[in-house]
Parts: structure tokens; C-alpha cells; sequence
């Protein structure tokens, strides 16, 4: 196996693939993740503004959702596919299913941010009469911005790992060269090289991540 | 009398939790005028915290009301609360400023809440931080700043809606001696110049003596005693206010005193007139008796030097008399302390 012209293209479109699947369905999976997990936080018993029983509920459902395994939730979910995108194979395809994995995921990290963040900071902006909107605006978000940054690191890497499992359905990417090559056709060379490309992904999303969060916390002198 | 700026009426709280309902506050009624520093005082668990947050309705109170110029915060709509609320300013033990905003915008974060335009508001904020001795830290965020900087901003940023009260949570319990003095004295000054009434809740007799004009004593959910601060001094009526009065190293003394074999000591307090004189020594010469000095300090109450000490009588009952006497007739006042009380 050479790298010509052929397989290079190929790995390039892998990343491309690799890379739009995650960033759109981490797109989405924060649309949705995020203002779940503020509620989690906002209606939990101690929270601004509790609401014990819909606290309850969002948590199992979320847990519900958690505790299926990608793989059989990529089968369960690519009906729906078929009927917002309107196909369930290829790499736009898996975006929903990812989407509906990493939304609950995404919710638990927000909401460990949120807890992080000093009570008595809450208790003063309310002190000076701010309402649930503008602590959530302006205290709740703002001050947890760096370990936000950091969540987020996480949670993209963990959907780009998702992301990987698309060649099982059709899909494209650096996860689909990996299991097509390596795993159906015996070609460990190509394997290999995909990984080392995901892991290199990775690498990146990460270090990016660490750095805005440390960049932007003004905790630090 | 004008109506007072708060009254608290039949407050209580009670707190479920898993081991049952605890009592935090019960039947409080307190008066605070306009204008004047007023402080909460007790040991911790007293339920003098919660009581503060009881006033703007950060803890709502299970029984009673809370009325704010008249109007019963109990009757008033959220919306109605949070407006009140910005008459009320609060400062913290621990400062709870915004750690991702600098100085300035710190401020600024009430006017921002009430919807002040954004250079009205800095205007404002900046002749806020000139007040409070900061105007050039503006730029700086909390991390770079001393914890006597951070209660600064802290009171820039409560007063910036204009509020006619400012209630302090243990404002000087994470500072030192010194910045501590500094805090009290700013607290003071804003008072005087802004006409601001400031509620105080401390465990520290040091900071109502210092700024106090009266004192409410809390202990185990109730209070235990009110009025003036020098008034209280004198003559604390209960045994939570002599305890915090008297201080740990008086009472222990006084205690002493008791459980020894000789029995009866008293405490005697001296004003900014009386300790020109040499009391102790004209007394023992006039009663030709001896007596035990067990402790003695002086208290810087309101910028008066007050002074006092626990002298053990002596053993014998005619000598203890004569002693007694002698206060009377020099008008010294004095109480007689018990080691089971404090």
C-alpha cells in the first residue's frame, strides 16, 4: 500500500467528513445539551428556581438515553434520518443519531460546569433583585465560561469518536476507512494511518480546548 | 417616632430536613431606623445569617413578615421583591464577586440588572469606585486584587442602585485587623455621607463596638436582648450578652473566680472619665481590703475608651461589703458576674 494520489484523496475527504459530522452534530448536540443542562441546574432543589419533578424526569430520561450504546442507537435512530434528511446512509445520515447521543452528554457536562460555580455568587446577583433570565445571562453562563470551554472540549471528542461508527451504516469519514480497510479488508496499513489522523483530531480539538478556557478565565493573575 | 426604615414582626424560619424540622429563627421583632448602623450579633449557628436573608427575602420566612418603608414583603409579587431588592444592598463574607468580570463591570452589574444605560452606569460606577478609594483599579479583575480590595468593590457595587439600606454578612470575618478597621471605618463613612442605614450581622463584639449605634443580641433562634450599644456594655441583661461582652478571656476569668474557693467576683466597667483615675488602688486603700484582679482590658466603643476588669472580692463577707460600697458611693458601675452564666 503507497500513498498515491488515490488514497490520498481519500484521507482527505475522510477528514473532511470526519470533521463536519462533528461539527455539526456538535452544533446541534449543544443547541439541545445546553439549555437542558441549565435547566437541570436552574430547577434543581437548591437551584434559582426549583422545580423538583421536571428536575427528576429530564434527569432519568436523560440517564435513559445515556445508558443505550451508540452502536444499537445509530440503528434505532436512522429511521428518523430517512425522515428529516431524507436517506439513512452516508455521513449526513449519522448526524442524527449522533445528535440524540451526544445532546444528553452534552447536558451532563454543562451541568457540572454550572455546579462548579460559587453559590454565593448566585446569592449576590440576587441579592440585587436579578431574575432568573439575567442570572442565567449574566452570572450562570458568563462566570462558568472557562470550564464550558473545557466541557466542550470533551464533548467533541467524544462525538469525533462517535462519529467513527458511521462506516457501519454507510457513512463516511476516518472511523469508515479504518473499519473498511482494516477490519473488512485486511489492510492494517490504511488502519492505521486513519487512527493516527483521528488521533491527531483530537489532539487538536483539545489543546484548543484547554488553551480559549485559560485564555478566557480571568481567575488566573 | 417616624415609621422605621425595616420593622421584622413575629419572624420565624424553620428548615425541613432529613432529620426533621430545625428551628432557625423564632418570634424576631425588630425595629432598624433610618439612617442608623444597626447589628445582629451571636455565635455561629445562632441563626443570624439566615435572619439577614430574611430581611430581603433571599430566605422567605415560614411564619411573620418583614415590612421595608411600611410595605410588607410578605404581600409583594416576585417582581415587587427584586424591585425592593435594589433599595437593599448586600456585601458578603467572601465578597462573591463576578470572577470573569473586572473591576469596573463588577460594579456596573446592578445598574445592568435595573437597566441603567451602559455610560450612565460606568459614570456612575467610576465616582462609586473614587468613593471607595479604587478609582485605579478599575481595569483589574477580582483574582488581582487583596481581600480588603475585594470588599471595596464589594461596597461600590452595592451601592451603586442608591440603596437606602445595605445589609453586611460577616463583612470583615475574612479580613485581617487592620483591613478590617479600614472596611469598618469606609462602612462608617458611607453612613454619615450617604445617610445609608447599615445592618450589621457579626460574631465579633469588636465590629458593633466599633460602628454600632444599637445591637441586637441573637441566641438559639431568638433575641436575647436589644438596645444601644453602650447601654448593653453597661448593663447586659443576659447571659449571651455578658459572654460577648465580657469575651472569652473575661469570662474564663470570671469563671475562675467562681470555682475557686473564695466565691464571689464582680465586673467593672470604666468610661473615658473614670480611668483618669486610679479606682482599683483608692479602693483597696479606702476598704483596706485586697482584691484579686482577675482581667482587665479597655474597648474602643464609638470612639470611647471604655474600660473593664473582673476583680475577685475578697474572701471575707465585711471586706466584700466594704468594696461594694465604696463603687456605689464613687459611682462606678459594676455588676457581680456568675461562672454559671457565661
Amino acid at each position: 500500500m503507497k500513498f498515491d494520489a488515490v488514497t490520498v484523496n481519500m484521507l482527505k475527504t475522510g477528514i473532511w467528513e470526519s470533521f463536519y459530522m462533528t461539527a455539526l452534530s456538535s452544533l446541534f448536540a449543544y443547541l439541545i445539551g445546553l439549555p437542558l443542562g441549565i435547566i437541570l441546574v436552574v430547577t434543581d432543589e437548591g437551584g434559582i428556581r426549583p422545580i423538583p419533578w421536571l428536575q427528576k424526569i429530564l434527569g432519568v430520561a436523560i440517564n435513559l438515553l445515556r445508558s443505550v450504546p451508540f452502536l444499537i442507537l445509530l440503528f434505532i435512530a436512522l429511521p428518523l434520518s430517512k425522515i428529516v434528511i431524507g436517506t439513512r446512509i452516508g455521513s449526513p445520515a449519522i448526524i442524527i443519531p449522533l445528535t440524540i447521543a451526544a445532546a444528553p452528554y452534552v447536558a451532563r457536562v454543562v451541568e457540572s460546569s454550572f455546579r462548579e460555580l460559587d453559590a454565593g455568587v448566585i446569592e449576590a446577583a440576587q441579592s440585587m433583585g436579578a431574575s432568573t433570565w439575567q442570572i442565567i445571562w449574566k452570572v450562570l453562563l458568563p462566570e462558568s465560561r472557562p470550564s464550558l470551554l473545557l466541557g466542550a472540549a470533551l464533548a467533541v471528542t467524544t462525538i469525533l469518536s462517535y462519529s467513527a461508527m458511521a462506516g457501519f451504516t454507510g457513512g463516511g469519514g476516518l472511523g469508515a476507512i479504518a473499519i473498511n480497510y482494516g477490519y473488512y479488508r485486511y489492510e492494517p496499513f490504511l488502519m492505521w494511518v486513519s487512527v493516527v489522523l483521528l488521533v491527531v483530531m483530537v489532539q487538536i480539538i483539545q489543546e484548543a480546548g484547554n488553551r480559549l478556557s485559560r485564555k478566557s478565565d480571568k481567575r488566573i493573575r | 417616632m417616624e415609621t422605621p426604615i425595616i420593622r421584622i414582626q413575629n419572624l420565624g424560619k424553620e428548615f425541613k430536613t432529613a432529620n426533621g424540622p430545625v428551628r432557625a429563627l423564632q418570634n424576631i421583632n425588630l425595629e432598624v431606623s433610618a439612617g442608623e448602623i444597626f447589628g445582629i450579633i451571636g455565635l455561629s449557628g445562632a441563626g443570624k445569617s439566615t435572619l439577614v436573608r430574611c430581611i430581603n427575602y433571599l430566605e422567605v420566612p415560614t411564619e411573620g413578615d418583614v415590612l421595608f418603608e411600611g410595605k410588607s414583603m410578605a404581600a409583594m409579587s416576585d417582581h415587587e421583591r427584586r424591585r425592593t431588592r435594589q433599595s437593599m444592598g448586600m456585601i458578603f463574607q467572601q465578597f462573591n464577586l463576578l470572577a470573569q468580570r473586572n473591576v469596573i463591570r463588577n460594579v456596573c452589574f446592578p445598574l445592568e440588572l435595573a437597566g441603567v444605560p451602559k455610560k450612565e452606569a460606568r459614570e456612575r460606577a467610576m465616582e462609586l469606585l473614587k468613593t471607595v478609594g479604587l478609582e485605579d483599579r478599575a481595569q483589574a479583575y477580582p483574582a488581582q486584587l487583596s481581600g480588603g480590595q475585594k470588599q471595596r468593590v464589594a461596597i461600590a457595587r452595592a451601592l451603586a442602585t442608591r440603596p437606602k439600606v445595605i445589609l453586611c454578612d460577616e463583612a470583615t470575618s475574612a479580613l485581617d485587623p487592620n483591613t478590617t478597621k479600614q472596611i469598618l471605618e469606609l462602612l462608617k463613612d458611607i453612613n454619615r455621607k450617604l445617610g445609608v442605614t447599615i445592618i450589621v450581622i457579626t460574631h465579633e463584639m469588636a465590629v458593633i463596638e466599633a460602628i454600632c449605634d444599637r445591637v441586637a443580641i441573637i441566641d438559639q433562634s431568638r433575641i436575647a436582648e436589644v438596645g444601644a450599644v453602650s447601654e448593653i456594655f453597661l448593663n447586659p441583661r443576659s447571659a449571651i450578652g455578658r459572654k460577648l461582652i465580657m469575651g472569652e478571656a473575661a469570662a474564663q476569668a470570671a469563671g475562675t473566680a467562681v470555682s475557686g474557693e473564695s466565691g464571689r467576683s464582680i465586673r467593672i466597667i470604666f468610661d473615658g472619665r473614670e480611668s483618669a483615675e486610679p479606682v482599683i488602688s483608692n479602693m483597696v486603700l479606702a476598704c483596706r481590703a485586697p482584691v484579686n484582679i482577675m482581667y482587665a482590658a479597655t474597648r474602643d466603643i464609638q470612639g470611647k475608651a471604655m474600660g473593664q476588669m473582673v476583680v475577685q472580692l475578697p474572701p471575707d463577707r465585711e471586706g466584700a461589703r466594704r468594696v461594694i460600697e465604696y463603687l456605689e458611693s464613687i459611682r462606678v458601675p459594676y455588676e457581680e458576674v456568675n461562672g454559671d452564666e457565661v
